[in-house]
């Protein structure tokens, strides 16, 4: 029968690997674990434009597995936007964005409003249903002025004049809810954020290392980073220089190389093409 | 590729997936401990970072407790178990004293906290435990324990959450593990002091629960001389 009439394969997506991955987990053998930036990312709206910053700590459970990550991307000239979550999500979703939006940009021929990038995350993330996660907090300068959002891993979003995400969040929340206020100078909004990622920084695990900080004006962007570095490394004092023949030689072979005969070719350099 | 799941089977529910909630009586509240043991001192250190998920509780907790004029304990894990041990212990060393009308000796703490903690064999301490201290000759020594009683002696230890970066520093630095062409040679208390320091700033830059400062004690036939030294703090 089945000579005759070909097997169709069953429609809809395969679950296969879900059932072996957990049988292999029942097992005993772990399961991969992505890396989290654990992390601590905010933003405010300021006189001029909009204040990004974010701490710069990638987590893989207790370890620390990077000690200087940028989590502030790019999304357009006029647009960044800060990721916390799984590292890999935030850094891929943003740059697939980033590739509309150019795209986007040269369809429409006009400087892409904030409000797009918005949408375009927010129905990414929700076509996942949370299973991208990916928390961000979106920054920008349009024609209509400075715009802010929060973008929740299953695709709710914000807009709002302060915002905070990840796992430092209510620590940094906490600074701007005492001290956010409307129309402050970039100055004034540089030192709230800093101070606002460096709570996060000293009182939540998941964040560490340095600030990074973003101000996006009408016409130009600061990308600054680090802009603080609130952590300094201990100095150590004894050296950890082994001398030559330390580590033990198991075995040694020597494979000799017979040369019979030498030849040089010179290469001339040649210019590139630029005819066309 | 599709499983029959047969919809009268009591046990279908238990599909990955489905969760269970229960009651953990445990906590990790992280620390790291090191101890060194010399010729005629012995060193021991504990950073002082309290934490639980990915709060701190405190910056300023001393994981090291003070047994005898000889003997300190170390202790890191589940800060309430750590708590009710080392009461424990303390009663205990009060009825040996009083029994015995002498202090009790390094060894002798070692051997009553193995029991102690076998004791609690199927409801452990959920605490790691490092002992250091001057043995009867005045010998530095340093005892190290599983949660459950297992007891090793040995001249140097790490352990706790940076337990598993801060050994093979000490295995090669003061063990002289894994080496050609080296000197073996006790290590002077100098010495052991940067390389326990050096240590636990490497441990505080990957380790989240290790961090804010150290607490050292160096035990001589003198007495006990304390120091600390500031680690980063994020």
């Amino acid at each position: 029968m089945t000579a005759v009439v070909p097997d169709i394969a069953k429609p809809g997506f395969s679950f296969e690997n879900c059932r072996r991955n957990a049988f292999l987990a029942q097992k005993g053998y772990a399961v991969p674990k992505a890396t989290k930036t654990g992390t601590t990312i905010v933003g405010i709206i300021y006189k001029d434009g909009v204040i990004l910053g974010a701490d710069t700590r990638a987590t893989e459970d207790t370890i620390v597995s990077d000690k200087n990550c940028s989590k502030i991307h790019y999304l357009s000239d006029n647009i960044y936007c800060c990721g916390a979550g799984t590292a890999a999500d935030t850094e891929m979703t943003t740059q697939m964005i980033s590739s509309q939006l150019q795209l986007h940009r040269l369809n429409t021929g006009r400087v892409v409003p904030v409000i797009t990038a918005n949408r375009l995350l927010k129905h990414m993330l929700f076509r996942y249903q949370g299973y991208i996660g990916a928390a961000l907090v979106l920054g920008g300068v349009d024609s209509t002025g400075p715009h802010l959002y929060c973008i929740y891993p299953h695709g709710s979003s914000d807009k709002l004049p302060f915002t905070t995400m990840g796992s430092g969040s209510l620590a940094a929340m906490a600074v701007f809810e005492t001290r956010w206020k409307p129309d402050m100078d970039e100055e004034e909004g540089k030192k709230l954020v800093r101070d606002a990622i460096a709570a996060g920084i000293f009182n939540d695990l998941g964040s560490g290392s340095n600030v990074d900080v973003c101000v996006i004006r009408k016409n130009n962007v600061d990308y600054i980073r680090p802009f603080d570095v609130a952590n300094v490394k201990g100095q150590k004092q004894g050296s950890y220089v082994f001398d030559k023949g330390t580590t033990a030689v198991l075995s040694t072979r020597s494979i000799p190389v017979d040369i019979e005969d030498i030849s040089i070719t010179p290469i001339e350099p040649e210019s590139m093409d630029t005819s066309s | 590729m599709s499983s029959v799941v047969d919809p009268f089977n009591k046990f279908s529910y238990m599909e990955s997936g489905s969760q269970r909630q229960h009651f953990s009586p445990y906590a990790d509240n992280g620390g790291s401990v090191v101890a060194i043991a010399g010729e005629d001192y012995a060193i021991i250190a504990a950073d002082t970072r309290l934490s639980s998920g990915f709060s701190i509780y405190t910056r300023e907790q001393s994981k090291l407790f003070q047994l005898s004029e000889k003997t300190i304990l170390g202790c890191s894990g589940c800060w309430c178990d750590t708590l009710t041990l080392t009461r424990v212990l303390d009663a205990r060393m009060q009825m040996y004293y009083h029994e015995h009308q002498k202090l009790m000796e390094t060894p002798a703490v070692a051997q009553m906290l193995s029991t102690m903690l076998y004791y609690k064999r199927f409801f452990p301490y959920y605490v790691s435990n490092i002992l250091a201290g001057l043995d009867g000759e005045g010998k530095g020594c340093v005892y190290s324990y599983d949660p459950i009683g297992h007891c090793e002696k040995s001249y140097f230890r790490a352990g706790g959450s940076a337990g598993a970066l801060l050994q093979p520093l000490l295995d090669n630095q003061i063990g002289f593990h894994n080496m050609e062409k080296v000197t073996v040679a006790p290590v002077p208390v100098e010495k052991a002091l940067a390389i326990l320091k050096d240590g636990f700033i490497s441990a505080a830059e990957r380790d989240i629960y290790t961090g804010d400062s150290i607490l050292i004690k160096i035990i001589t036939k003198d007495g006990i001389k304390d120091e600390s030294f500031q680690l980063r703090k994020d």
